[in-house]
């Protein structure tokens, strides 16, 4: 391999070179940056500027780029070369369009540019460029565990996509929940009628396909591996274990009804009192003629029930049973009522609702219910009684009065409760006591185990996380079908409640994401959200402490621990947020492009003026997914923002390592803003635990500044959207004038 | 070019006498001007107006209309039913969309009109005479024959209910049409921003229920005064009525000095045209309209 | 009278909606209703209405006859067809309003002395005298609705009123001997007859 040369490119396009003095950045790069080559270009990302570059690399041995131009969000295409390590130094949008106009801030946006061209060259040479995981994944089957109408169809998905195909389903019998119906809710215009439900049909599809291959009465003992190259074990009714190697995973596990014995104020366990599926089971039982009751007779009146132990309403109003909405129960209902009118236009059929819920083409199959005689009560349910005639009690929210009807069958609209395995706090919890020998949670761990899903092996538990109210993860902020479990996606009524047409649009979604999954991981690429992204961690174990940290805070589970408790990085579940590396205390965990290093030394290579000069020095660290666009965008809108402030993009605050902190205030820095994404609930982070980890850190380092005689504001951390563009602006100036007030730091000169 | 021929169905606040017969006039000189035949039905009866309902029923009613759109048919042949009054507008076209809907209501109608000798197939529109003004002839034609525009007068265009609703003039929209506005315009005049523009007066309810009426005439009115609005003008024989009318009964009972003078769009187009106050029928006027007689007399 | 009067009516089942689809104007459409109340919000005259349409709607569903029927709500309504437009369901409620005023008055479960109803009575009688209604015996007919004296009065306070219109030849004095009429008159009458027996037929009201 040849040596490294390094070259550095300075546009001074866009009015770059109107305002600032290029010939000066030159001299920087050359002198202070040490670049072999330095050129400048009057318009960089034209053809012959971009072959400017592409000529040195290739007979000039240039090897290592840095390109001061724009940021490195624009002409990101036009400034990549193949094997070449590549950093930006952001004139334009970070210098040049926000600092503010007039010649009385020349000097200190001349100061600004020449920092950046000083980063962008101290970290090119920190940097390599990534050659990719040499150890690739070979397979490509995709495994659908679950095979419901939500399984069959991404099994059907990925198959007809060319993908082979391995089917798990626990019972002897394809089609799941489906089997017990009668008809499902229109899905084709108009929307008027009830249709088949086609699970048959489609089962049949799935058991002619060649490329599917069917486990039926079989469920995961265990899942081992990554994206591409998982191994499960699967027990058969036999007891016979077979093991299948797949590329990807699509649960579709589904849901089971709300018990209802928990309902008895709402008449569950008495007789003449069912929830939609016994009524689904009485409809099939008639199919199409007068619907009977348990003891035989014919029903002529009925009321349905609509939200029962649902939405914290529970019929009794203290907030218990589910919280949630299920979705599908108001278009379930209305199903139902007509099959009662269908049958006999005369049968008394009462929909008692609080607020009807039917979204999409729902609207067209309420009104045909609506046509056909089927009579929506606005009410709030408050006791039903059972037995011969069943007795109603609600009040009446239209008429605004306390009543009651009599029915030959109440129905309870009941809710979905999802099939999504273990709940991992409770795993770690369990796990914890059990290795510290308490004998009661090493049954309930084995007991956990039952109940278990996947069975992955993975350090963070059996399963994937839940979501609030234990369905399963999916969908975190921004990326459709995505998980904290890479190459695993969740499909159907067990990531959230819904019908069968939102379940099998679901399914096919989920089948593309696995599709996705196993091509990114077979190329030895990052799956979202740095798709294709060829850098991942790499540790020197001869340096680490075996502390942990990364393997319980990796937000992923990409990271597993050997006997000896060292980490064992699996390349092909990291999503490359570095947050392993904001982590580890000892600062073994790098990427060829991104390390401790590459940050380190931008930190290092501003020139901080002393504390007589009045000119305060502020790194920022901006989340590349949000902060760092807002800056960029500011720049865009002309805001302008102090000029001393230099800003490092970073890939997610995760990945922010404390070192960076105390090397910027070692420095002479007078304070550091981090800028990062939402955390807690309604994070925004797109690696989910990434902000909070680092809000988490932050507040630690309370005592190291002290330590240092440094007041607590030198370090802050903000929460940025990528919207909020004028609020990063005056986040900047604020600080900045907070730190006016305080004075220069006190470790200026000491650096 | 030939004039355009409409069988016309006057109602019977529009009879010789009535409380709209100014409105008849001023319909007559407009319609001239703008080449459109108005061929009277004859015989017309009555169509039920908007509380017909209560002691007709649904039938008895629909046959009224029905019989006046026989005697169209039989007489008129070929012709689309036009009528200045939105209540016989609306009672006609909702006949005929009725029956259309239902052959066995066309037939017990037929039934009914058999003892009056007639026989309906339901072959005739019905529309309003601002239809046929905007749809046929057309802002553009409205203009041409304007002698005098009425360049110094603001009008406040209350459009009411029943041209409005339900089925409204060439598809406009129901929460704020444009064509009155529009008509002001085409006459060289102002048409103030109006916010009562489609509030309803009480309608029959004015005899029935005043207090409540009356209120709502006091908004359109008091709205009219705020917006800078020398006069109210109106498409609705019972808007005029109700807002010109009672203006005095709200100045007596609640001490207001409503004088607002309430015009038919018909009078605005009639001087404009050249018509005299006479041939607009600005002597029908219980709150004279000054201003648009004197640029009459001109 | 018929017997519609006499029948049983149980809560909350259908028995009441479905005397409505058979003999109120429109009726069928009441089961439509979405319950959302953008009809309560749009009547001009909506904070009169004891029942606002989207109630009565319920109430019908909820088979409150008596109620409905005995109800002077319906007798608010202007005719601004404002509650049409608007019903996002396409409900046309300004006709169901009215076929359940006409329902309620031919049963004579409607409010004694309702003005709109006593007003709209002898508007419909005025108008089948001749086949064209006659304002001013109209205008005099609704004066002396409540009597001789309460008649002058009413017609003392109007006089200005009137003596305007006069002026303004917008009301004939001369058409309390006659005045504008249908020269079939008799056809006319004949006509209304025969629709109203095909109709008391169909809603079993004869």
């Amino acid at each position: 391999m040849a040596d490294n040369k390094f070259a550095a490119y300075i546009c001074s396009g866009c009015g770059i070179g109107d305002k600032l003095n290029v010939g000066a950045l030159e001299k920087i790069a050359t002198k202070e940056g040490k670049m072999a080559v330095v050129k400048s270009h009057p318009f960089l990302c034209s053809t012959e500027g971009v072959d400017l570059i592409k000529n040195d690399i290739a007979n000039d041995g240039v090897t290592h780029v840095c390109i001061a131009a724009c940021s490195r969000r624009a002409k990101a295409e036009a400034f990549t070369f193949p094997e070449t390590a590549v950093s930006r130094a952001n004139l334009r949008e970070g210098v040049l369009w926000v600092v503010a106009e007039g010649a009385d801030h020349d000097e200190v946006r001349q100061e600004m540019a020449e920092d950046y061209v000083r980063m962008g060259c101290a970290e090119v040479k920190k940097m390599m460029s990534p050659a990719g995981n040499p150890d690739k994944a070979q397979s490509k089957r995709i495994m659908v565990v679950g095979g419901g109408m939500s399984g069959m169809t991404a099994a059907l998905a990925a198959a007809d996509a060319g993908y082979e195909v391995v089917l798990v389903e626990k019972t002897g019998k394809l089609g799941g929940f489906a089997n017990n119906m009668l008809k499902r809710v229109p899905f084709n215009a108009p929307h008027a009628e009830a249709q088949p439900t086609g699970v048959e049909e489609l089962a049949a599809k799935v058991t002619g396909n060649a490329k599917i291959k069917l486990h039926l009465n079989s469920t995961l003992t265990e899942t081992a591996g990554a994206p591409g190259r998982f191994v499960a074990k699967i027990a058969q009714e036999s007891g016979a274990v077979a093991e299948e190697t797949v590329g990807a995973i699509v649960q579709a596990t589904g849901f089971t009804t709300y018990p209802l014995d928990k309902l008895p104020e709402l008449g569950g366990g008495q007789a003449n009192v069912v929830d939609q599926a016994g009524l689904e089971a009485m409809a099939k039982a008639a199919n199409g003629g007068a619907i009977k009751r348990a003891d035989g007779k014919e029903v002529k009146s009925v009321v349905f029930v609509q939200c029962a132990g649902q939405r914290g309403s529970g019929g009794n109003g203290d907030g218990s049973h589910l919280e949630y909405c299920s979705g599908h129960c108001c278009a379930t209902s209305i199903k139902q009522a007509t099959y009662f009118k269908d049958a006999n236009p005369d049968v008394d059929t009462v929909v008692m609702y609080q607020d009807l819920r039917v979204p999409g083409m729902g609207e067209d199959f309420y009104r045909s219910a609506q046509k056909k005689g089927v009579i929506f009560t606005k009410a709030k349910v408050n006791k039903v009684a059972g037995g011969d005639a069943c007795k109603v009690e609600f009040k009446d929210l239209i008429l605004d009065e306390d009543t009651a009807t009599d029915a030959d069958l109440v129905v309870l609209a009941t809710g979905q409760v999802p099939v999504s395995g273990v709940n991992l706090d409770e795993w770690t919890t369990t796990v914890t006591a059990a290795e510290s020998g308490d004998e009661a949670a090493k049954e309930k761990k084995s007991a956990l185990q039952k109940i278990s899903v996947l069975n992955l092996n993975y350090r963070q538990g059996p399963d994937m996380p839940q979501f609030k109210y234990g369905f399963a993860d999916s969908h975190f902020i921004c990326f459709p079908y995505e998980t904290r479990r890479t190459g695993i996606y969740a499909a159907g009524p067990t990531r959230r409640p819904m019908d069968m047409f939102q379940a099998q649009e679901d399914a096919t979604g989920a089948a593309m994401k696995a599709i996705q999954a196993v091509e990114n991981a077979t190329r030895g690429r990052a799956a979202h959200p740095r798709a294709w992204d060829l850098s991942f961690p790499k540790a020197r174990l001869e340096g680490c402490t075996q502390c942990k940290r990364c393997t319980v805070e990796c937000p992923f589970g990409a990271i597993d621990e050997d006997e000896k408790r060292f980490p064992v990085f699996n390349e092909q579940r990291c999503r490359r947020c570095g947050t392993c590396m904001g982590a580890c205390p000892v600062r073994v965990i790098s990427f060829e492009n991104y390390s401790c290093d590459t940050v380190g030394s931008q930190i290092k290579a501003v020139n901080i003026p002393d504390e007589f000069e009045e000119k305060p020095r502020i790194l920022i660290l901006a989340c590349e997914n949000d902060a760092y666009p807002a800056l960029d965008m500011a720049g865009l809108q002309r805001l302008t923002y102090s000029a001393y402030v230099r800003a490092i993009p970073v890939r997610c605050l995760g990945s922010v390592n404390t070192i960076w902190i105390t090397d910027a205030l070692n420095s002479g820095y007078d304070g550091v803003m981090m800028m990062g994404c939402k955390k807690g609930d309604d994070y925004q982070c797109h690696f989910v635990k990434g902000s909070e980890m680092a809000y988490y850190r932050m507040s630690k380092i309370g005592d190291t500044l002290k330590q240092l005689g440094l007041e607590p504001e030198r370090v802050q951390t903000q929460e940025v959207a990528i919207t909020d563009n004028a609020k990063v602006a005056k986040l900047i100036d604020d600080y900045v004038a907070q730190l006016n007030e305080m004075g220069p730091s006190p470790m200026k000169g000491f650096g | 070019m030939s004039k355009k021929q409409y069988a016309f169905y006057p109602g019977c606040s529009s009879q010789k006498g009535a409380s709209a017969a100014n409105y008849t006039t001023s319909i007559g000189m407009m319609c001239d001007k703008l080449d459109i035949q108005l061929n009277e039905i004859p015989d017309w009866n009555c169509c039920g107006a908007s509380i017909g309902y209560a002691e007709g029923g649904e039938l008895p009613r629909l046959v009224l209309s029905a019989r006046n759109l026989a005697l169209a048919e039989q007489n008129l042949g070929g012709q689309d039913v036009v009528s200045g009054c939105p209540a016989c507008w609306l009672a006609t076209r909702e006949s005929v969309e009725r029956l259309h809907e239902s052959q066995s209501l066309l037939a017990e109608a037929n039934e009914a009109l058999k003892e009056a000798g007639l026989v309906l197939k339901n072959e005739t529109k019905a529309r309003h005479m601002v239809e046929v003004l905007v749809e046929d002839i057309g802002f553009e034609g409205l203009k041409k024959p304007v002698v005098k525009p009425l360049g110094d007068l603001k009008f406040a265009g209350y459009v009411g209910c029943q041209t409005n609703r339900p089925f409204g003039i060439a598809g406009e929209s129901f929460e704020n049409p444009v064509y009155l506005d529009k008509m002001v315009e085409a006459v060289g005049a102002e048409a103030v921003k109006y916010d009562q523009k489609v509030t309803c007066c009480g309608g029959a309810l004015a005899f029935s229920e005043p207090d409540k009426s009356q209120k709502q005439i006091r908004d359109i009115v008091e709205s009219a005064y705020d917006h800078g609005a020398d006069m109210i003008v109106t498409p609705c024989q019972l808007c005029q009525a109700n807002v010109e009318i009672y203006q005095s009964e709200i100045n007596k009972k609640q001490g207001t000095k409503f004088n607002m003078p309430v015009v038919y769009y018909s009078q605005l187009l009639t001087v404009a045209y050249g018509g005299s106050a006479k041939d607009a029928g600005l002597d029908g006027q219980l709150i004279r309209a000054d201003k648009l007689e004197q640029i009459a007399s001109k | 009278m018929s017997n519609a009067n006499q029948q049983a009516v149980a809560k909350y089942k259908n028995n009441f909606l479905k005397e409505v689809e058979a003999n109120v104007e429109e009726g069928h459409w009441v089961k439509m209703c979405m319950q959302c109340g953008v009809c309560a919000g749009s009547c001009p005259l909506g904070p009169h209405w004891e029942h606002s349409p989207q109630k009565i709607f319920m109430m019908i569903r909820a088979g409150k006859r008596e109620e409905v029927l005995g109800s002077d709500s319906m007798w608010m309504c202007t005719s601004c067809y404002n509650c049409i437009v608007r019903c996002p369901r396409k409900l046309p409620i300004t006709h169901i309003m009215h076929g359940l005023a006409n329902y309620s008055h031919r049963l004579g479960l409607a409010p004694k002395g309702q003005p709109t109803r006593e007003i709209a009575k002898l508007f419909w009688d005025n108008l089948v005298k001749t086949g064209r209604v006659n304002e001013l015996k109209f205008s005099l007919a609704m004066y002396f609705k409540d009597g001789f004296g309460q008649g002058v009065k009413n017609a003392m306070a109007m006089q200005g009123i009137g003596l305007g219109l006069m002026k303004a030849g917008r009301l004939n004095p001369m058409e309390i001997f006659g005045g504008h009429v249908c020269k079939d008159k008799s056809g006319v009458q004949k006509m209304i007859a025969k629709a109203r027996e095909i109709e008391d037929r169909r809603k079993s009201l004869a």
